[in-house]
């Protein structure tokens, strides 16, 4: 914000009670309330910046590109999971407007919530194309059409937010449920007809903390900001999961890709 | 220093009653129309094995006000059921594209809820059809 | 890596809830309420006689023990998961009581239509 830009803010305040926790002075986590004063157009990530810059620049959070395109400023934003770059103050006055860190994730410092769990699990599901018919530079590309595109191309478009952990209670019972924004990654690329590592992927989803911890609430897709849809692709790996529990016995291999196609003819 | 301790925030044991999850609860709670409903046309199974005395009394039953209530109530559950069933069932299948185009899931949603309807009225006829 | 158990009950959950989406209204309609009252049906739309020779027919058997079977293992998936929910016991408690009594009921439908004969 520009200089002397404090006293031009405007003449509006909404009442916000930040859940603070710092781990060196505080037992437990508490909330505290901050008068904001906002603008028509002010995000609640602008909230907080302004909180940080005028009242007190002892309060954590993560934020990046304040575009919802970087997943850093995931929050309980008036108990539900948001991106604070995407959520507007106006929609809350007067307030009060509790802002707390993501649901279901330990808490490190205010409104910045431990991670690591999250990034092993994306590690965990080989994150990348394995070719069915690696190709040689000479060879030129893959070739795929935009049918076979279609498949997984919303799958593809996770920023790794995490708002479907906060949303989704069965992670909240079973920390160890590979979650949703997860199995998403893993349908694009299992979706994906350039791929050829079904199989291995499909290992970790028959298990337990696979798809069968969930339970089809769905509200993983409801506060998804990219419309990744992260139910449909956890329970079509249900489906395909179900069928070969039953197919494996016929002795073909548990190939449960995508689209049906070998990669690289149209 | 020894480095920040993470706080994990206690679990919240009734978030099944609790708004957003509330609604997906009482989906689940459908199941119950539909067992309780076989539960019912077992008992009418027993007592038709048992004999022309027993399968009366079942008979006498249905016609009680608390059966047509219980019925009414059974109805209401099916009923929820399919068009719950039929709003979660795209999630259960991969993107279906046709004609080169996406169908979007309220479209298979209004495709099964069609189906359920002709099904519906295809039973009534079949049962009127089948009348003494 | 150890697979899980679920996809059996899923099915048969599966199953079960398709048919009732698509059977379920209709039956409840004609045999808890239409042919009791006689409304819309003869009130002897469901005598013993009828009833009997249906349960007799070998079709009818299928027709009755998938209903009934189907329709059992559908609410038994959904209420084991929704006691889950509620913390109303550990995993396995939960598993034995749900599809334990589902198994039972499958069992005891069976028996009745082979009592009932041809």
């Amino acid at each position: 914000m520009p200089p002397n830009a404090a006293a031009s803010v405007g003449s509006r305040e909404i009442e916000v009670e930040v859940l603070r926790y710092r781990s060196d002075t505080d037992s437990r986590p508490v909330p505290q309330a901050y008068r904001v004063p906002f603008t028509y157009d002010m995000s609640v990530l602008q909230g907080l910046q302004y909180i940080k810059d005028h009242l007190d620049g002892t309060l954590s959070f993560r934020w990046s590109c304040r575009m919802a395109i970087c997943g850093s400023c995931g929050m309980m934003i008036g108990a539900e999971p948001k991106l604070a770059c995407m959520t507007f103050l106006r929609d809350y006055h007067p307030g009060p407007l509790r802002i707390e860190p993501l649901t279901h994730f330990p808490i490190e410092r205010d409104l910045v919530v431990t991670v690591g769990g999250f990034v092993k699990k994306i590690e965990s599901i080989y994150p990348y194309l394995i070719p069915k018919t690696p190709r040689r530079l000479d060879e030129g590309e893959y070739l795929q059409t935009p049918m076979q595109l279609a498949q997984f191309e919303s799958f593809s478009d996770c920023i790794n937010c995490m708002l479907c952990y906060a949303a989704c209670p069965q992670f909240g019972e079973n920390p160890d449920f590979i979650g949703p924004g997860v199995m998403a990654l893993l349908q694009r690329y299992n979706g994906d007809s350039r791929d050829g590592a079904q199989a291995t992927r499909m290992e970790l989803v028959h298990t337990e903390n696979g798809a069968w911890s969930c339970t089809a609430v769905g509200y993983c897709s409801e506060v998804c900001p990219k419309q990744v849809d992260p139910a449909n692709a956890v329970n079509q790996n249900k489906t395909k999961s179900a069928i070969d529990f039953f197919l494996r016995f016929l002795g073909r291999p548990a190939r449960s890709g995508g689209a049906a196609s070998d990669g690289n003819a149209p | 220093m020894s480095g920040p301790r993470p706080y994990l925030r206690p679990a919240e044991t009734l978030w099944w009653a609790r708004r957003p999850y509330l609604a997906y609860t009482l989906r689940e709670a459908t199941g119950i129309a539909v067992a309780g409903y076989a539960l019912v046309l077992l008992v009418g199974l027993i007592s038709l094995a048992s004999g022309e005395g027993a399968y009366d009394v079942w008979l006498n039953f249905l016609k009680s006000p608390w059966s047509l209530a219980l019925h009414l109530l059974f109805l209401i559950g099916m009923i929820a059921h399919v068009w719950t069933w039929f709003r979660i069932m795209p999630k259960t299948m991969p993107r279906l594209v046709i004609g080169g185009r996406i169908v979007p899931q309220n479209r298979i949603t209004a495709a099964g809820l069609a189906v359920a309807v002709a099904a519906f009225i295809v039973i009534l006829l079949v049962a009127e059809w089948m009348q003494p | 890596m150890k697979r899980s158990v679920a996809p059996v009950f899923w099915l048969l959950f599966g199953a079960g809830g398709m048919l009732a989406a698509l059977t379920g209204p209709a039956l409840v309609l004609i045999t808890g309420l239409a042919a009791p009252t006689g409304i819309g049906l003869s009130p002897n739309f469901m005598s013993f006689a009828r009833v009997a020779s249906f349960a007799q027919n070998p079709f009818g058997k299928l027709i009755l023990f998938g209903i009934i079977a189907l329709f059992i293992w559908h609410g038994a998936e959904r209420i084991y998961l929704t006691l889950r929910d509620m913390h109303a016991g550990g995993r396995l408690a939960l598993m034995w009581i749900c599809y334990g009594t589902a198994g039972a009921l499958t069992v005891v439908t069976f028996a009745a239509l082979t009592i009932i004969g041809v």
